[in-house]
């Protein structure tokens, strides 16, 4: 297997800030695509001849596409706020990866060809050219770089790292510089409509599988139809729910809730992905043709309603882009929100007495809940302010007697990323996941010490394969990580009334 | 890449998986474990030929509730879990057996 020799940080004391190591991470930069991934998404095969020419005038393009590009370009005063926000710097102590100094990669190329100060006096700027060292050092920190927005929470100025981390990547992408991980998937979703590229006779097989499985282990005929034209609500999830665990547990989960209440719906095999890698790689059309996917779905199937299954950035893009990507939405039932989150969902049913949960099941478990960024940062759920952020600990308290928050400054708008979102869940930047994943390591220690917790919940794909891979490097358990749909469908009670 | 054997080049990509699935043979398996200081034993291999057949007719490999169904029928309930396939593969049983098996690494949340 690929072997990546570092050392994993001492857990030490929550949040310290690190000694300064200069160039720690300039090594850390993962695969690049391959002709096959790039030009499958409108991109370059490789690197090209013109590459200094194309990366400026795609700059160009984005700063007139994107109006907060420029703002966040020219905005930022250097007062220091964000420099400790970053679970890479914190984990890493490379000073490029303060989110000033990532922004600072794109800012200082963007001074020297699109300000008259920079033109004229770049040094007095501190404006460069844009040359292959630079490229060098995007490629690896734009890499380095969750797109979690931690750090815009502690900004005055709002100013959004994931935003300028977004425009760079796709000024690579443009130049035939795409990211191996990321490119090859969206690739997949346009062929198969997968992450995975699980074809859908093999998403039949499974799915027959869980229901022998659910019904052996329960006697409750629960199913999970797939492609069952009529049904009310079309269920999208993350490909990794019937794939991995402990993700297949959370989508057992749902499948009970919706079969306790009673509610008739389906998978789709066309659109059997939730999860929309375009978001990561700051390319519209790419995110606007994943989602596409999702519409046509919908249609297809004649559903009423779309529910989204537990992914962050899927969350993310369902709530905050799908209106204007793929809207509008006048062919589902106005009774309902579009789109609806899973957890909004249970917590609907849950609230009108429509399901019963004995918190007994799990009364083994001490659980404490990881807030997904894009989730806590970049979306909403339910009707009020802040439904991110109560909905689903509601729903642990419903399905458990014994929950306890990690500490205030790593939970809800303050969350550490898991250290492996935005493209990064790749064996060839493990280095940087494991060093990433410090902040909420140290946090989740606290609470392990102070209340013994046992497991920790959360609600995206990416979070629980991160937590499963890194944890052990902590000395924690793989298995440490659940779904929240796992906790509410081991305490589901099953009876006769819906 | 690419590494040799028995006067044979294998192709792979940047992380030793084989590019060629229609190559592999046993040797070539034991091979890749040999480079991990795996030792494979009849347990490894029955998992190994089963990712192989799924594979075959699903041009996927098996969802872990697919594969460990799979192997607890053939070596017994108690090893038909996620934990004993982390004992043969500590990498992780998708990533590491399909490396071994020939097959392509699974991409996605995974």
């Amino acid at each position: 297997m690929l072997k990546i020799e570092f050392e994993t940080p001492p857990l030490g004391e929550l949040l310290t800030t690190p000694a300064l190591q200069r160039d720690a991470m300039a090594h850390s930069r993962p695969f690049v695509a391959k002709p096959e991934h790039q030009q499958g998404l409108g991109f370059p095969g490789k690197l090209v001849d013109d590459w200094q020419d194309v990366a400026l005038a795609k700059m160009d393009e984005l700063l007139g596409k994107y109006r907060s590009l420029p703002v966040f370009l020219d905005a930022c005063v250097k007062c220091g706020a964000c420099t400790d926000k970053c679970h890479y710097y914190l984990g890493t102590g490379d000073p490029k990866n303060m989110p000033v100094a990532r922004q600072d990669l794109l800012r200082k190329v963007y001074r020297r060809y699109f300000t008259l100060a920079g033109k004229w006096f770049p040094r007095l700027v501190g404006a460069v050219e844009l040359s292959e060292d630079l490229i060098n050092d995007w490629y690896s920190y734009y890499h380095q770089c969750s797109e979690c927005r931690r750090c815009s929470v502690y900004c005055p100025f709002g100013i959004d790292t994931a935003e300028i981390t977004m425009a760079g990547r796709e000024i690579l992408a443009a130049i035939g510089m795409g990211q191996k991980y990321s490119n090859e998937i969206i690739g997949k979703v346009h062929i198969i409509g997968n992450n995975l590229g699980l074809p859908e006779p093999a998403l039949a097989n499974t799915l027959e599988g869980l229901e022998e499985e659910v019904e052996e282990d329960i006697s409750v005929p629960v199913k999970f139809p797939l492609d069952q034209h009529g049904a009310e609500v079309l269920l999208v999830t993350p490909s990794a729910d019937f794939f991995a665990e402990p993700h297949v547990d959370g989508l057992i989960g749902y499948a009970k809730v919706f079969h306790q209440a009673g509610i008739s719906w389906t998978l789709s095999s066309y659109a059997s992905e939730a999860a929309n890698f375009g978001i990561f790689i700051g390319n519209y059309e790419n995110m606007q043709k994943v989602a596409q996917r999702i519409r046509q779905a919908a249609i297809d199937l004649g559903v009423k309603r779309i529910v989204v299954g537990e992914c962050g950035h899927a969350w993310r893009v369902a709530y905050s882009f799908w209106n204007t990507l793929i809207g509008p939405f006048d062919f589902l039932d106005p009774a309902y929100p579009v789109p609806q989150h899973i957890c909004e969902f249970t917590y609907d049913l849950l609230q009108r007495g429509a399901l019963k949960l004995d918190a007994k099941a799990n009364d083994d478990k001490v659980v404490t809940f990881h807030d997904s960024c894009n989730v806590s940062r970049g979306s909403r759920l339910g009707s009020v302010p802040g439904g991110q952020f109560t909905i689903p600990r509601e729903l642990i308290r419903f399905a458990c007697s014994h929950f306890v928050d990690m500490a205030p400054d790593t939970i809800h708008e303050h969350t550490f990323c898991c250290g492996g979102g935005g493209g990064l869940l790749t064996d060839d930047l493990i280095e940087l996941r494991v060093k990433g994943a410090l902040p909420r390591a140290q946090a989740l220690q606290q609470v392990i010490e102070q209340h013994g917790v046992t497991h920790m919940a959360a609600i995206c794909a990416i979070c629980k394969s991160q937590f499963s891979k890194v944890l052990p490097y902590y000395g924690m358990e793989m298995d440490m990580i659940i779904s929240v749909h796992q906790l509410i469908g081991d305490a589901l009670v099953f009876d006769s009334q819906h | 890449m690419a590494f040799e054997l028995s006067g044979k080049t294998y192709e792979t990509d940047e992380e030793g998986y084989l590019a060629d699935l229609s190559e592999w043979n046993r040797e070539v398996a034991d091979y890749m474990a040999t480079e991990d200081d795996c030792d494979l034993s009849d347990n490894h291999w029955e998992v190994i030929n089963f990712l192989r057949e799924y594979y075959e007719e699903y041009q996927i490999a098996p969802a872990v509730r697919v594969l460990t169904k799979a192997i607890g029928k053939k070596l017994g309930k108690d090893k038909g879990n996620s934990k004993y396939l982390y004992e043969l593969f500590p990498y992780g049983p998708a990533k590491q057996a399909c490396k071994y098996a020939g097959l392509p690494k699974p991409t996605g949340c995974v």
